[in-house]
């Protein structure tokens, strides 16, 4: 007879349990997996593909699935420091010998020399290029990301890679400088 | 709250923690009055002398200005205009070193001076209590007042402030070493300064106003009591000498014991600071209508002949202002804007003044020692005593050292003030504010990023979206093209129908055929443009001529039945066709009524009936391809042609003709003007000739026209000179032939198209049901016409493998 009774009251414990599991499964379900988000976060968004994946958030889905953490170099060793701690695996250097600080660029199309020919506009990932067909192009700076995409399928090559102007906002002091003396 | 203000006035303040004592060096330059210099060579004024945008250029180079006249206007929030320091020529506008430790080059105008000192156009105002609100603002704006205590807010964002003020706060403390141009200002221009004090009570109508002053000033302060003692609602504090008490915050704390919180600003708990320099300029700007285009700076140091203070205008080369005060460079001189704690050593001396530049410090080595070697940090904590914002100074160097970010956040890096006081205590001279300064502007840097991170996230994710929906847009063209297709072809049917109807109305031969090519040309021309560009405008025509056509169509029905009343033989035809014509409206179902209705009467009647079952059966046929349409009534009038004269053969011959043009137009209606004229004809032996020829001609034009097969201008070549029985009979037996072939190629062809397939199964059954008829009749004719049927058929056949 104790036994009965223990089986029951096991067997309705689990019952009740089972039922707030379900419950909790039915009403707190994740929709898509949030590492990925994190991860996408962490990008730096420039959407150039030289991880191989056609944009950073294929990238963060790719990582989420057991990808390397070290294919992003415009993100640099900062960004793989980051998914490094995120994910909870060592940092690596980049994957193919790139810059550890990647140097920022934006876009330029040297204007007299572009032909108009929307290849650049088209490749671009952000719509940061505006222009139309035989008249001059131009890269809107502030929302450019630097992911030189369209760099190669300019027919003329009049678009340039220049790194960005320091303004007196982005300035620093530099720490590091040796000091100058004057020996007598 | 009535309590802390009894405790302000009774003069009591509450001191903030840390702060440190350095060594005054103020009576170096406050014994003498301040000095007007002589004009420069030249002004390098630059855009951009105040946080926020810059102001949109108004001049150009080469210009003419005069003292005062605006240079900028301001465009976008938080802009503040510039204005012409002297009258002069504008010899250029180009990027200049800028009044920055950086000295990165800004966009600066360079004026001339001409030596005249003009004053533009001012507009003083004697009795600002009459301006409103909004008047005083958009003057402290246009006169281009931006805060002149060392940040460069722009004043007239603080004075339109959007929280209630409770405590305006008068910055005249002016902790830092050396400087003492707001000291000889008050002693100078006490008057002035509460007159800009009662313009920004005017403006936020605060509950009390205190002038903060140390107590190291005590002209100053003997000064401005004097000049407020109109005004209950000032009051002159002074507190004690320590650095840095002028911080806003500690400024705050000191008078009324308040703490802005973390990240907030003073207007959050009901204060706002105003430096008296910047008041004095307001004064300035409302009563006399002078812009901000000068100010007082302290020259001072060991290596000046003449420490003191100047009115220097803005845009006055630094070199200028130490080669009036008299200036004995020492080797590696140094040159500070600013004062020794929060200053920068200058790059280079031939940057221009601007509105927040205070001092110009020229130390000798003695006075401000270059930084020595930096040492390791000994833990002494002196720096975390000093700090008058109690952070923890060496906790933050380190994290800052380490790039640790998210630490510095948390230990409050933004709350640091960069006074400098940390650094000045550290006994391993330490650079501690330059490394704050530097993890500031990576962590700004990275919050930049991240947002233009997030947009770039943002725009791709649209420009995704935007290609499948142009993808999508390209499919569903694709999908809708047969569709317009087929509109065009209905299009193609409606011209026709069109083309008909107005070929009807014209009974006069002549006419009618000009008016039949005028129509088909109109209708092809339509069928074109329709193709080419189907817009609005065609789509209502079309409208317009179906309702036409309707129209037309029952006047039309009404008028023959009028008409054929009267006469007497042509009654009974008439009748015929007027019976054929009912059936052919009900879609005639039923035929053998049609042909016992024929067989009561006369020969005539026997040739309408024919004409009426070949109409019949084209309506009934309505439906499925030409072909079939064809063969069918072809296969009617062969049944009527042998049995009759030489008009059933004219007749027969148009009703083929009209047979081959239905076929052609591919309509879905029968074919009224073509079967007017087929059944006017019978009537008459000459005119029904002439009709024949008539119809024949139009048959041919319109195949022509069409051209869209070669066997229907053959049939018409074969139908044009049925003259007599026997040709007629011959003609017929070709027709047959024809239309048999043209029934099986038609089935064979239209396998997916199963309505006139179905279609196609009643006329082959007709068809059989006329052939008995015939053969019976003439057994020769018909073995001719058999022939040469087949002599035509087979050259269809190879004429069909060829197209």
């Amino acid at each position: 007879m104790t036994l009965f009774y223990a089986m029951i009251a096991l067997g309705s414990l689990a019952l009740i349990f089972g039922l707030i599991l379900g419950f909790a499964a039915v009403r707190f379900r994740v929709q898509s997996n949030p590492i990925v988000e994190q991860i996408d976060t962490i990008l730096p968004q420039t959407q150039c593909g030289q991880c191989g994946y056609p944009g950073c958030r294929p990238y963060a889905e790719g990582i989420a699935n057991g990808d390397e953490i070290n294919k992003c170099p415009p993100g640099g060793d900062a960004t793989v420091k980051k998914l490094a701690d995120l994910m909870g695996v060592d940092a690596k250097p980049l994957a193919g010998g790139e810059q550890a600080e990647p140097i920022k660029t934006v876009a330029y199309i040297r204007e007299d020399e572009c032909i108009g020919c929307t290849k650049c506009i088209q490749a671009c990932p952000v719509d940061a290029i505006v222009g139309a067909t035989r008249q001059m192009h131009t890269v809107l700076i502030d929302e450019c990301t630097g992911c030189d995409l369209c760099v190669e399928p300019c027919p003329v090559d009049c678009i340039d890679m220049l790194p960005v102007e320091t303004t007196k906002q982005t300035w620093k002091w530099q720490l590091d400088a040796i000091p100058v003396t004057q020996i007598d | 709250m009535e309590k802390l203000i009894a405790q302000i006035k009774q003069g009591k303040v509450w001191p903030f923690p840390g702060g440190i004592h350095p060594p005054g060096q103020k009576t170096i330059s406050n014994t003498q009055a301040i000095t007007r210099l002589p004009l420069p060579d030249k002004l390098i004024v630059p855009l951009k002398q105040h946080i926020g945008a810059n102001g949109q250029l108004i001049v150009e180079k080469g210009q003419l200005v005069l003292k005062g006249q605006a240079l900028t206007k301001p465009v976008a929030n938080w802009s503040v205009p510039i204005h012409a320091p002297t009258s002069g020529t504008i010899t250029d506008i180009c990027q200049m070193p800028s009044a920055h430790p950086s000295a990165l080059p800004e966009l600066c105008v360079i004026i001339e001076p001409d030596g005249q000192d003009s004053w533009c156009v001012l507009a003083p105002v004697t009795t600002p209590s009459l301006l409103s609100h909004d008047q005083l603002i958009n003057i402290i704006h246009d006169r281009g007042i931006a805060g002149m205590g060392g940040a460069g807010f722009p004043t007239y964002i603080k004075a339109d402030s959007r929280k209630a003020i409770e405590y305006l706060i008068v910055n005249a403390v002016e902790c830092e070493p050396y400087i003492t141009a707001d000291d000889v200002l008050m002693r100078e221009h006490a008057a002035g300064i509460i007159a800009g004090i009662e313009i920004m009570q005017q403006l936020l109508t605060p509950t009390l106003t205190i002038v903060g002053i140390e107590d190291n000033k005590p002209e100053a302060i003997a000064a401005m009591q004097a000049a407020a003692e109109h005004n209950d609602k000032i009051i002159i504090q002074t507190v004690p000498t320590i650095y840095p008490s002028g911080g806003e915050k500690q400024l705050i704390k000191l008078l009324t014991n308040k703490e802005v919180p973390s990240g907030g600003i003073p207007a959050d708990i009901g204060v706002l600071v105003q430096n008296v320099g910047t008041l004095f300029a307001v004064n300035q700007a409302v009563f006399e209508g002078k812009p901000l285009i000068e100010r007082v700076i302290t020259v001072t140091g060991n290596t000046i002949h003449k420490p003191g203070n100047v009115w220097a205008l803005l845009g006055t080369e630094i070199k200028h202002l130490l080669d009036c005060q008299g200036f004995s460079p020492v080797p590696q001189q140094r040159v500070v804007m600013g004062g020794p704690m929060m200053g920068f050593t200058l790059p280079t001396v031939r940057i221009g003044v601007v509105k927040t530049t205070n001092c110009i410090l020229a130390p000798d080595h003695d006075e401000l020692a270059d930084p020595g070697p930096e040492k390791a940090c000994i833990r002494c904590s002196a720096c975390a005593d000093a700090c008058p914002a109690s952070l923890l100074p060496q906790q933050l160097q380190w994290f800052a050292k380490s790039k640790e970010y998210d630490k510095l956040k948390e230990h409050n890096l933004f709350d640091c003030i960069e006074c400098g006081a940390c650094a000045y205590v550290c006994p391993s001279e330490i650079p501690l504010v330059q490394y704050y300064r530097v993890a500031k502007v990576e962590i700004k840097e990275q919050q930049a990023e991240q947002v233009k991170a997030e947009r770039a996230k943002e725009r791709f994710e649209l420009r995704k979206q935007r290609l499948e929906r142009e993808q999508e847009a390209r499919q569903n063209r694709h999908k809708r093209k047969p569709a317009t297709e087929k509109s065009a072809d209905e299009k193609q049917k409606i011209a026709d129908a069109l083309a008909r109807v107005k070929n009807k109305p014209a009974k006069d031969d002549d006419k009618s055929a000009v008016a039949a090519a005028i129509a088909r040309a109109k209708a092809k021309k339509q069928h074109q443009d329709t193709e080419l560009e189907p817009d609005n405008s065609e789509v209502a025509l079309e409208r317009a001529a179906r309702k036409e056509q309707a129209r037309k169509y029952k006047e039309q029905k009404a008028a023959s039945n009028t008409a054929a009343v009267p006469d007497d033989k042509k009654s009974a035809v008439a009748a015929a066709i007027a019976r054929a014509k009912a059936k052919k409206a009900a879609a005639s179902e039923n035929e053998s009524d049609n042909t016992t209705d024929a067989a009561t009467d006369d020969k005539k009647a026997a040739v309408a009936a024919a004409i009426a079952r070949a109409k019949a059966k084209k309506a009934a046929q309505a439906e499925p391809a030409a072909s079939v349409e064809n063969d069918s009534s072809e296969s009617e009038v062969a049944t009527a042609s042998p049995a009759d004269d030489k008009k059933a053969a004219v007749a027969a011959a148009i009703a083929r003709a009209k047979a081959k043009k239905a076929a052609q137009a591919a309509s879905v209606e029968n074919d009224n003007s073509e079967s007017e004229v087929a059944t006017a004809s019978p009537a008459d032996d000459k005119k029904a000739a002439v009709a024949a020829a008539i119809a024949r001609a139009k048959a041919k034009k319109a195949a022509q026209a069409a051209s869209v097969e070669n066997d229907n201008s053959e049939s018409e070549v074969a139908t044009a000179s049925p003259a007599d029985d026997k040709k007629a009979a011959v003609a017929a037996a070709i027709a047959r032939a024809k239309a048999k072939k043209a029934a099986k190629a038609e089935q064979a062809a239209s396998v997916e198209n199963d309505n006139s397939e179905s279609e196609a199964a009643p006329t082959a059954i007709n068809e059989a049901e006329g052939k008995p008829e015939q053969t019976a009749q003439d057994k020769k004719k018909a073995a001719v016409a058999a022939a040469i049927a087949r002599a035509k058929a087979k050259k269809l056949q190879q004429e069909g493998s060829d197209q």
